[in-house]
C-alpha cells in the first residue's frame, strides 16, 4: 500500500517535468494558432532544450562560481515546489509538505538566485532585469500572501491536499472571498510567469525585457535549466489554480487505479484548458508600460485584502 | 455555512464594494462611467434579492428605477455631456492609485468595525447590508475628495448614493415614496450638474477644480 504511494509520488513529480515544455509548446502552438500562422509543433520546446544540453556553455570572465551554480538551484527550487503542488491526486505520503507558504518560499528561493545571477556578471542588462524582477516580486508576494491568507481562514489550512478536499467535500456555498482569491492568484500568477501584460515571453527588445534581460547571459545546460525552470513554473501555477479552485476528478489517498486515471485525465484537461486561457488572454491585451505593474498588481494585492474582510464579515455573522 | 440565498445576498452587495474599489483604480473618463453603470447593475441585483427574501414589492420598484436610471440612464447622459463638453479623457489622482487603495481599504475595515458591533441582535442580512452600504458611501466620499475632475466628483456623489439606497433596502421597509423621491432628486441633481459642467467648462477652459481654487483666491486678494 505504502509503495504504491510512493510509487504515485514519483510519477507525479516525473509528470509534471515532463508536461512542462509541452504546456509551454501548447501556449506557443495556440497563440500561433490565433494569430492565424501555423506555428511550431508541440514538441518543440523538447527539442530546444534538447539541443541546448548538448552545446558547449559560454562563461563570461567576469561570472563567479554563483552564476555557475545558480542554474541547478533554481531548477531545483522550481522542480520541488511544481512537485509539491498536488496535481491529479490528494494525500499522497509527501501532501503534508505540500504547504503554500512552503511553496511561496520555494519560489522566492529561485527567485532570488535568478536575480543574484542576473547581476553576477555585471552587464547593464542584467542589472535592469534583476532589478524590474525585483520590483513585480516585491509587490507579487504580499499579494500571494493575502490569497493564501484568505484561503486558509475559509479551509482552516495552508496544506494544499487538504485545501482541495475541502473544496470538493464540504459545503463551500457561494463565496465572494473565493472569487476575488482567484481573480488576486490569476494576476499574481500572470506577473510571476513575466506573461503579456506584465512582461512578453518572447522578446528580446531590451527597454520591455524583464525575464529574458536577467538570463541573457546563460547559454548550453544553463540556459536549458532555466527555461525548464520556468515552463515547471507555468505547470506550477496553473496546477495550483485547478487545484485550489477546480479541484474535480481528483483522486484522493488510496483511491484505486481507476480514480487515479480519471485524475490524470481531468489534469491533463485542467492544463490544457488553462493553456488556452492564458494564450487567449494574452493574445487580446497589450503590454503595460512597466510604471503601471505596480497599479496592476496593487489591484490583486487589493483583491486579496479584500476577500478576507468580506469573509470576516459572513465569518462574524 | 449560511444558506445560499444568504451567501447570493453576500455576493451582490460584496461586488458593490469591490466595483467601488474598480470606481478608485479607473484613470480614463469613459471607464469611470461604464463601471459606474456596472455599480448600479449591480446595486439593482442586490435590492431585487433583497426584495424577493424580504417579500416586499415595493423594494422591486426601487430596483427597477435603480436599474433604469441609474444602470442606463445616467450614465447614457454623463456620456453624452463628455463628449459634447470635449475635454481632455484622462483623469488625475490627487497623490496617485496606490494610496487611494490603501486608503479605501482602511475605510472597509473602518465601516465593519463600526457596523458590525453597532448593530448587534439584529438580522444579519441587514447587518451585512449597513456594513457593505457604509463602505460604499465611504468609498464615495473617497473618490470625491481625492479627485480634481468634476466628473469622478459626480460619479463619486452618484456611488455615494447607491450606497445609501442599500442600506436602505436592507433596512427592512423604508417607505416607497420617500424612495421614489430620492431617485428623483439624484435625476434632478444631474440635470443641475450637468448644466454646471457646462458653466465651469466656458468659464474656466477646464473642469478641473484647481483652476476653481485659484480662481477664488485670486478674488480674496
Amino acid at each position: 500500500m505504502a509503495l504504491i504511494d510512493y510509487l504515485v509520488q514519483g510519477y507525479q513529480m516525473a509528470l509534471v517535468l515532463l508536461l512542462a515544455p509541452l504546456l509551454t509548446g501548447w501556449v506557443r502552438w495556440v497563440k500561433a494558432r490565433l494569430l492565424r500562422r501555423r506555428g511550431p509543433s508541440l514538441l518543440q520546446p523538447y527539442r530546444d532544450l534538447a539541443k541546448l544540453l548538448r552545446k558547449d556553455v559560454v562563461l563570461a570572465d567576469s561570472a563567479s562560481w554563483l552564476f555557475r551554480v545558480a542554474p541547478y538551484l533554481i531548477f531545483a527550487a522550481l522542480w520541488v515546489a511544481a512537485s509539491l503542488v498536488p496535481t491529479f491526486a490528494g494525500g499522497l505520503p509527501f501532501s503534508w509538505t505540500a504547504d503554500l507558504i512552503a511553496i511561496v518560499a520555494l519560489l522566492g528561493t529561485a527567485r532570488f538566485f535568478l536575480a543574484l545571477a542576473g547581476l553576477d556578471v555585471g552587464t547593464s542588462f542584467g542589472g535592469i532585469g534583476s532589478s524590474r524582477e525585483m520590483m513585480i516580486a516585491s509587490l507579487a508576494e504580499p499579494a500571494m500572501l493575502m490569497m493564501v491568507f484568505t484561503l486558509s481562514l475559509l479551509a482552516g489550512t495552508t496544506e494544499l491536499s487538504a485545501v482541495a478536499h475541502f473544496m470538493m467535500t464540504a459545503h463551500v456555498g457561494l463565496r465572494m472571498s473565493l472569487g476575488l482569491a482567484l481573480m488576486a492568484l490569476v494576476i499574481v500568477a500572470i506577473a510571476e510567469n513575466a506573461r503579456i501584460p506584465v512582461d512578453n515571453p518572447a522578446t528580446h527588445l531590451e527597454l520591455t525585457m524583464v525575464h529574458e534581460a536577467m538570463v541573457l547571459e546563460y547559454s548550453g545546460r544553463h540556459l536549458a535549466l532555466i527555461e525548464l525552470g520556468s515552463a515547471l513554473k507555468l505547470v506550477l501555477y496553473l496546477s495550483l489554480l485547478g487545484c485550489i479552485f477546480a479541484p474535480w476528478g481528483m483522486a484522493m489517498a488510496g483511491a484505486g487505479l481507476n480514480a487515479y486515471l480519471i485524475g490524470l485525465v481531468a489534469y491533463i484537461a485542467k492544463l490544457a484548458a488553462g493553456g488556452v486561457l492564458l494564450a487567449l488572454f494574452e493574445t487580446s491585451i497589450a503590454k503595460m508600460r512597466v510604471f503601471r505593474v505596480d497599479q496592476f498588481l496593487g489591484a490583486a494585492l487589493m483583491l486579496g485584502l479584500l476577500g478576507a474582510l468580506l469573509l470576516f464579515v459572513s465569518r462574524s455573522l | 455555512m449560511h444558506s445560499l440565498a444568504f451567501d447570493i445576498a453576500h455576493a451582490l452587495a460584496g461586488s458593490m464594494v469591490v466595483l467601488s474599489f474598480l470606481l478608485l483604480y479607473q484613470d480614463r473618463v469613459y471607464a469611470l462611467l461604464n463601471v459606474f453603470a456596472l455599480h448600479s447593475l449591480a446595486l439593482a441585483l442586490a435590492v431585487g434579492w433583497q426584495a424577493y427574501l424580504q417579500d416586499a414589492h415595493h423594494l422591486y420598484v426601487t430596483a427597477v428605477v435603480a436599474l433604469l436610471f441609474k444602470a442606463i440612464a445616467i450614465p447614457t447622459a454623463l456620456h453624452r455631456i463628455v463628449r459634447r463638453l470635449d475635454i481632455h479623457r484622462t483623469l488625475e489622482v490627487v497623490g496617485g492609485v496606490g494610496r487611494d487603495m490603501l486608503a479605501g481599504a482602511a475605510l472597509v475595515a473602518l465601516a465593519i468595525m463600526v457596523m458590525l458591533p453597532v448593530t448587534e441582535g439584529s438580522n444579519a442580512l441587514a447587518r451585512q447590508d449597513l456594513a457593505f452600504a457604509l463602505a460604499v458611501v465611504l468609498l464615495g466620499l473617497l473618490l470625491m475628495v481625492n479627485r480634481h475632475n468634476a466628473i469622478s466628483l459626480v460619479i463619486g456623489f452618484m456611488s455615494l448614493e447607491n450606497g445609501l439606497v442599500l442600506a436602505a433596502a436592507g433596512a427592512l421597509g423604508m417607505p416607497l415614496v420617500v424612495e421614489i423621491s430620492v431617485a428623483f432628486s439624484v435625476l434632478i441633481a444631474l440635470i443641475v450638474i450637468g448644466v454646471f459642467l457646462f458653466r465651469i467648462r466656458e468659464r474656466f477652459d477646464s473642469v478641473d477644480m484647481q483652476a476653481m481654487d485659484t480662481f477664488r483666491e485670486g478674488r480674496r486678494k
